[in-house]
């Protein structure tokens, strides 16, 4: 008797016909039908400089929602991401009235981003609190920070070279914001999928402490993300701040809920574990296209949140109940 | 299901575009609010409204955010510009964050005003102020004037020694008090605009001036707080209670006699009026300049200031007679 080579494949079906059923594929068809059904129903969506400026709709949120889907999907969330845009462009707007040029502008506002992010980070990872508790914590920590510096004055005459980052052009219509977007876009997207740090955040969100017996230093992974999320938040700031031209404590307020409605709408799991970046950058471009679709035919903003809302429910519970539905 | 699904989609798509065809050019002015669901925005745009069937071909897209954020406004105006909107009238989240979107609607030839709350110089062509200090200060002591046609003693209730827009007003006031001789300015006082605070700086208004006539309080929180003293007193009647206020809050003080009338802008004038600026502006009817006179319909014309800022009219006055219509806008 011959032994027979018994084989075991990777996996059950597939993989052309996994990427067919994924999440991924559901928003690129949500997405490519918002934007048939928008160009068919106003004469001005299919316009290159209208659609340049609807990227403005998503962008900054979405280059905060990619770290936060890591976080996300390594089990913690960061609901202070508003504010910490608040205070990294408070943190510019005094280095502005104190004389700095557009570079050190920058540096101000990555800082402050690194350092609120460091901020969680620390209380998270170091002294093991519960990420959804320091971070509302925060939330008001920063933005009160803000609140005092400014009360209701406001932060302008920022130097025109800084306007380029949320106002300049790169070619034609594209501008600098989308490149970032795209950038930050592709860096996450291989920092999640393509290297071991992105496999160890999936194994932290799986089970951490698994990963933890598995040798993984899952704080460091947690104190990272915190770091991460923190530096985009302050990328974020440094964009609305140059489109805005102007600081005031307002700013960025309820940025987090989109940020995280973006998140799960990409498809990753609020429960930690599992997630894509192409979800989430798929997720910005449908939410992108429907509040600026429907802006276009004047649909008051609140019908707007409720299609959002429903539009959320949907693409979440659609799946469920075909799989429900298919094991009856 | 799917044929039927296909005519849907065939008749949908049709009427839209036959929508477009149809359109035959009118003018279309966006009036854009702080936030939606607000009486005193809804009720602007009813003016608005009224300003557009007056000058006829002419499309009103009343819009604004869900919130009073400038993000959500400036989401707003991307798609006003990106429609090409004849011109933008707004009522700013923010004087500064707004500037570069509306500098990117001038570029692209949309005529931009502001109104009610102003945004800075370089972003708009003019601002329409609802009234303007000289004005209120006058309608305050005129309207207390009015009920004292043999005069008496009055008192200022204020908001703090500190509020730039209440010392203003009573500055302007006490320039014009002269028009009014026989009404006697006895006191100023500040309530800090608390209720609290206010009520019992009215009650001690009362006890140290026996023969007062009426309190003048040019702040919202002041006039109801003056008014609910004056009824507590059992001096409904006696002393007269007028100012700045807002109809929702004041209606039953209206009514109980505590206070005859008082003044604040009328939100359906300031919209028709904005509109109608909008209008010839964009029309090139009228320049944005200063010094230009811009004719506002019915309530009559408006000159620009060196800021390019214009006051439109005399507070609007409520009693008794419009209380109740004016009480559930805002």
């Amino acid at each position: 008797m011959t032994p027979t080579g018994r084989h075991i494949p990777d996996h059950l079906t597939s993989p052309a016909a996994r990427a067919l059923k994924s999440w991924e594929a559901l928003l690129a068809v949500v997405a490519v039908a918002i934007f048939i059904l928008n160009s068919m129903a106003s004469p001005y969506f299919l316009d290159p400089w209208n659609l340049s400026d609807a990227t403005f709709n998503f962008t900054e949120k979405a280059m905060i929602a990619f770290a936060m889907a890591m976080l996300i999907v390594a089990g913690e969330i960061d609901l202070s991401v508003g504010a910490i845009v608040a205070l990294a462009s408070t943190a510019m707007g005094m280095a502005m009235t104190a004389g700095a040029g557009t570079p050190l502008l920058v540096a101000v506002g990555l800082a402050t981003g690194l350092a609120c992010g460091a901020f969680n980070g620390v209380l998270v990872a170091r002294f093991g609190l519960p990420s959804i508790v320091v971070t509302i914590g925060t939330m008001s920590l920063f933005r009160g920070i803000s609140y005092i510096v400014l009360g209701d004055g406001a932060f302008t005459g920022y130097p025109p070279g800084f306007a380029w980052f949320g106002q300049g052009y790169v070619v034609w219509v594209i501008t600098v914001e989308l490149v970032i977007f795209t950038l930050s876009a592709l860096v996450f997207g291989i920092l999640l999928h393509r290297t071991s740090f992105g496999r160890t955040v999936q194994a932290v969100g799986n089970n951490a402490t698994a990963a933890r017996f598995s040798g993984i230093r899952v704080d460091r992974v947690r104190f990272i993300l915190f770091l991460l999320t923190g530096l985009m938040s302050g990328i974020a700031a440094i964009c609305l701040t140059s489109r805005l031209g102007s600081t005031r404590p307002s700013i960025a307020q309820g940025f987090e809920l989109e940020v995280v409605t973006i998140v799960v709408l990409g498809g990753v799991s609020i429960l930690g574990g599992s997630g894509t970046i192409p979800g989430v950058v798929l997720a910005a471009l449908v939410m992108g296209l429907v509040t600026f679709g429907l802006g276009l035919l004047n649909v008051p903003g609140i019908v707007m949140s409720i299609v959002v809302g429903g539009l959320l429910i949907g693409v979440i519970a659609i799946p469920r109940l075909w799989t429900m539905s298919r094991s009856r | 299901m799917s044929i039927l699904k296909t005519i849907l989609t065939t008749a949908a798509t049709a009427s839209v575009l036959m929508a477009g065809a149809a359109q035959a050019e009118p003018m279309r002015i966006a009036l854009v609010a702080k936030a939606l669901g607000i009486g005193f925005f809804e009720a602007a745009n009813k003016g608005a409204e009224e300003a557009a069937a007056e000058l006829g071909d002419v499309e009103i897209i009343y819009t604004g955010p869900t919130d009073t954020t400038a993000e959500g406004q400036i989401e707003v105006l991307n798609a006003l510009i990106a429609q090409r909107v004849d011109a933008i009238a707004v009522s700013a989240n923010d004087t500064d964050a707004l500037v570069p979107t509306l500098k990117r609607a001038m570029d692209r030839g949309i005529t931009v005003i502001s109104w009610d709350s102003g945004v800075a110089p370089e972003g708009r062509q003019m601002h329409l102020n609802p009234s303007s200090a000289p004005l209120i200060g006058n309608m305050i002591i005129k309207l207390a004037a009015d009920q004292l046609p043999e005069g008496g003693d009055v008192a200022v209730l204020s908001a703090t020694t500190t509020s730039t827009n209440q010392n203003t007003w009573i500055e302007e006031m006490n320039k014009v008090a002269g028009d009014y001789p026989n009404v006697n300015v006895v006191a100023t006082v500040y309530g800090d605009d608390l209720a609290d605070k206010s009520y019992r700086e009215a009650q001690g208004l009362m006890q140290s001036h026996p023969d007062l006539k009426a309190i003048i309080a040019p702040t919202s929180v002041g006039i109801v707080a003056a008014a609910q003293a004056v009824t507590d007193a059992g001096k409904i009647g006696d002393v007269n209670v007028t100012g700045l206020g807002l109809p929702s809050e004041m209606a039953g003080h209206v009514k109980s006699g505590a206070s005859e009338s008082f003044a604040i802008w009328n939100p359906i004038d300031l919209g028709y009026s904005a509109t109608m600026i909008a209008h010839h502006l964009a029309s090139g009817e009228a320049e944005a300049e200063a010094g230009a006179t811009i004719p506002i319909g019915r309530m009559g014309e408006v000159t620009l200031d060196e800021n390019n800022e214009a006051a439109m009219a005399d507070p609007f006055v409520y009693d008794a007679s419009n209380i109740d219509e004016f009480s559930s806008v805002f």
